[in-house]
């Protein structure tokens, strides 16, 4: 098979005049999604997107994320008081024994800011897309449910070699003797999301709205709208371990951060303002 | 029946339940030591398996590998090690090695035995791991390819000492060989076990993998010089111009592996002192709380009073090669626990700065589990001094190929070879001078 030559020093320049202004923007757009400048560019290395980035497909398709509904947990961490309610929801939706948890909630001490001297971390499973404790167990035991992305276990499986504990680096697993499996936080996936209800058990516990559970591949869900933003800076736990978590954290009890729950898209209009 | 066991007698050099009968009352002590050990260690394991580990033993939640583990990696380190300097024989025909391949072919299988015995008893389902191992496997998980291989080289390995026992050298030669590149796959792979846990910045990384390979050579040459100058001890008879000649050339092999760990360790110090993730263990291995298990039994009994030991006794001395590689057994033991235990001391939580995990956690073994330890240790300790007598001190009848030329040596049992026009007399009084 033969290709025909082309001479490209030959070739005349078509100019710009041709290009229509359609085509322009759509240029445009891809330089801005491969820079990661699109909804969320600074946390682009850190969600749970696979493969293209954010903006690929314009914003809010399902292709975007690899679960429907993809589950996620944004923690408002400083609107975290430390009641732990979540945790006592936690322990008596999913019965915890008392020598174990699947959620806590950790403590920073400052002595040196003007603003406050503690702040609260709460911490569960990060339900990683990318999780160590599904590649280290030897029998499947713990497995990615392929529709949610819920990091869950199947308990006769579990031959208890421990190997998942040591292989999570958010310290979510515990070997519950009762069931003779590890144990960990499912997203209250068997106790309550998979009987209809919507939130978890310690997000419908939280008085203060610091944990916001919801889908993350909807665009009118709060996890959606914390996420897909650029004023306020979210971050996970452990980014190095490159994991793909979808627990995001971010502070949240900025002015930005009401504004985008009002649906309003500018942090400095105010329409109502005279 | 009794013809039977003559002719195994004979062939196998296996001397039965007799040879057992005839020991010494000492001798019958010491083994009676070991069961009471193995029975006594079971009966605890088993007492743990009933009410519950999570009542008994000092692992946490977040050290949640303990003794067992250590104890249980020691083991199968031992296992392949002597797999693997035995080979140097049997397997690649380094001639002075071939005297110690049926001997440290049976502690190989020992050695993975009592792992198994003790891994039983950290494992909380281990029924089940029977069963969902077959019917439910990952194959990008450690742990399953740990399990697969092992069990697999243990079928090597038994196979091969089948053959090693029926003199049959071509069979037991190809068994070696599989049993080595299963063995060496299993090893490399139970460090990888550590090493692919990417939250885990102490162990990640291909050092643990290259480390236990050459850690577990180490440990082989220390284990077959220390069996076969303590079953010198048991029976003098052993020893012939031909097996000295052999832990000659093992203690030489050991010197050079020690020197290679120590080239290990002292990398995986200075790295870890400059990274992030590793400096706060490292400095308990410094000055911290792993300063006596890391200075004075890893870094002196386990590598350097061997290495001075060993180059002392001149590959000779045997009551100085016994008492160093003893010693050494003793340190390796250690250094395999300072692998396991520093890697979960620090909360994957640390790095944030939270007020919970501000310190390194803290371990220490419970009684069921250093009971647990020993029934593995015990069963060794037994199953090795029931081997010396019941094998008759794993002795040879020529089980090793003769290449043309040569001849066995009526002095002393070695391969001579002549040169032309040299008598039998001539080739031996040559080969002796070395000696």
């Amino acid at each position: 098979m033969k290709f025909s030559k082309i001479d490209f020093d030959k070739l005349e320049n078509e100019g710009t005049a041709s290009v229509s202004t359609r085509e322009r923007r759509k240029f445009l757009k891809l330089g801005l999604a491969v820079a990661g400048v699109y909804a969320g560019g600074k946390i682009l290395s850190l969600t749970s997107v696979i493969g293209t980035a954010h903006a690929s497909g314009g914003v809010g398709t399902i292709k975007k994320y690899p679960y429907n509904p993809h589950y996620s947990m944004v923690i408002r961490q400083s609107l975290c008081i430390d009641c732990e309610k979540c945790v006592d929801a936690c322990n008596t939706t999913n019965h915890v024994p008392e020598y174990g948890y699947r959620t806590r909630i950790l403590t920073k001490k400052y002595t040196d800011q003007l603003d406050k001297q503690v702040e609260f971390i709460p911490v569960l499973c990060n339900h990683c897309n990318n999780a160590p404790c599904v590649r280290a167990c030897p029998t499947k035991a713990t497995f990615k449910d392929p529709v949610t992305g819920i990091v869950r276990m199947e308990s006769k499986k579990c031959i208890g070699c421990k190997t998942c504990m040591l292989a999570c680096p958010y310290d979510a697993r515990y070997f519950n003797v009762e069931r003779r499996a590890v144990d960990k936080c499912d997203f209250c996936w068997d106790k309550r999301l998979s009987q209809g209800e919507t939130q978890t058990g310690c997000s419908a516990a939280c008085p203060t709205g610091s944990r916001t559970f919801g889908n993350l591949t909807d665009p009118d869900n709060i996890v959606y709208k914390l996420v897909h933003q650029l004023e306020e800076r979210i971050w996970v736990i452990r980014p190095a371990d490159d994991t793909k978590p979808n627990i995001f954290y971010m502070k949240g009890n900025m002015r930005s951060v009401d504004n985008i729950l009002k649906e309003q898209k500018f942090k400095y209009f105010d329409p109502n303002k005279a | 029946m009794a013809s039977r066991i003559v002719n195994i007698s004979k062939k196998w050099g296996f001397h039965g339940v007799e040879a057992l009968k005839e020991a010494s009352p000492g001798y019958k002590v010491l083994m009676g030591f070991f069961v009471l050990l193995t029975l006594a260690g079971m009966a605890v394991g088993l007492h743990a398996l009933f009410v519950g580990y999570h009542h008994v033993y000092g692992v946490t939640r977040q050290i949640s590998w303990g003794l067992l583990i250590s104890v249980y990696i020691f083991c199968v380190v031992t296992s392949t090690g002597l797999c693997i300097v035995s080979s140097i024989g049997h397997v690649f025909g380094g001639e002075a090695f071939m005297p110690i391949a049926k001997r440290a072919v049976f502690m190989s299988i020992v050695f993975m035995f009592g792992g198994f015995c003790i891994i039983f008893f950290d494992i909380e389902n281990p029924f089940r791991m029977a069963i969902w191992n077959v019917f439910s496997p990952n194959f990008v998980s450690n742990m399953w390819w740990m399990g697969t291989l092992y069990g697999m080289y243990l079928v090597f390995m038994i196979v091969e000492y089948y053959f090693l026992l029926d003199q049959n050298h071509s069979m037991s030669r190809l068994m070696g060989f599989f049993g080595l590149v299963v063995g060496v796959a299993a090893h490399s792979n139970l460090g990888a076990v550590f090493g692919m846990l990417h939250g885990r910045p102490f162990w990640y990384g291909p050092y643990l993998p290259i480390y236990f390979i050459f850690s577990a050579a180490m440990s082989g040459g220390c284990a077959i010089l220390f069996f076969t100058t303590l079953g010198w001890k048991i029976n003098p008879e052993i020893m012939n111009q031909r097996m000295e000649r052999a832990v000659k050339a093992v203690t030489q092999v050991t010197i050079f592996l020690i020197s290679v760990i120590i080239f290990f360790t002292i990398w995986k110090i200075i790295t870890g002192m400059v990274s992030e993730g590793k400096h706060l263990v490292i400095m308990s291995f410094l000055n911290g709380d792993y300063a006596i298990n890391f200075w004075v039994f890893e870094v002196f009994l386990g590598m350097f009073l061997p290495l001075y030991l060993l180059i002392r006794s001149r590959g000779n001395n045997f009551n100085l090669i016994m008492w160093a590689t003893g010693l050494m057994m003793i340190g390796i033991f250690f250094m395999r626990y300072d692998i396991v235990i520093p890697g979960q001391m620090e909360s994957v939580y640390h790095s944030l700065g939270v007020v919970e995990e501000a310190n390194l956690l803290t371990y220490t073994p419970s009684f069921h589990e250093i009971m647990a330890s020993l029934f593995g240790i015990g069963f060794i300790g037994f199953a090795y001094f029931a081997g010396e007598k019941m094998l008759n001190g794993h002795q040879l009848e020529k089980h090793e190929i003769v290449p043309d030329g040569g001849y066995i040596c009526p002095g002393c049992g070695a391969i001579h070879f002549m040169e032309e026009g040299e008598t039998e007399e001539d080739a031996m009084k040559r080969h002796h001078r070395i000696w």
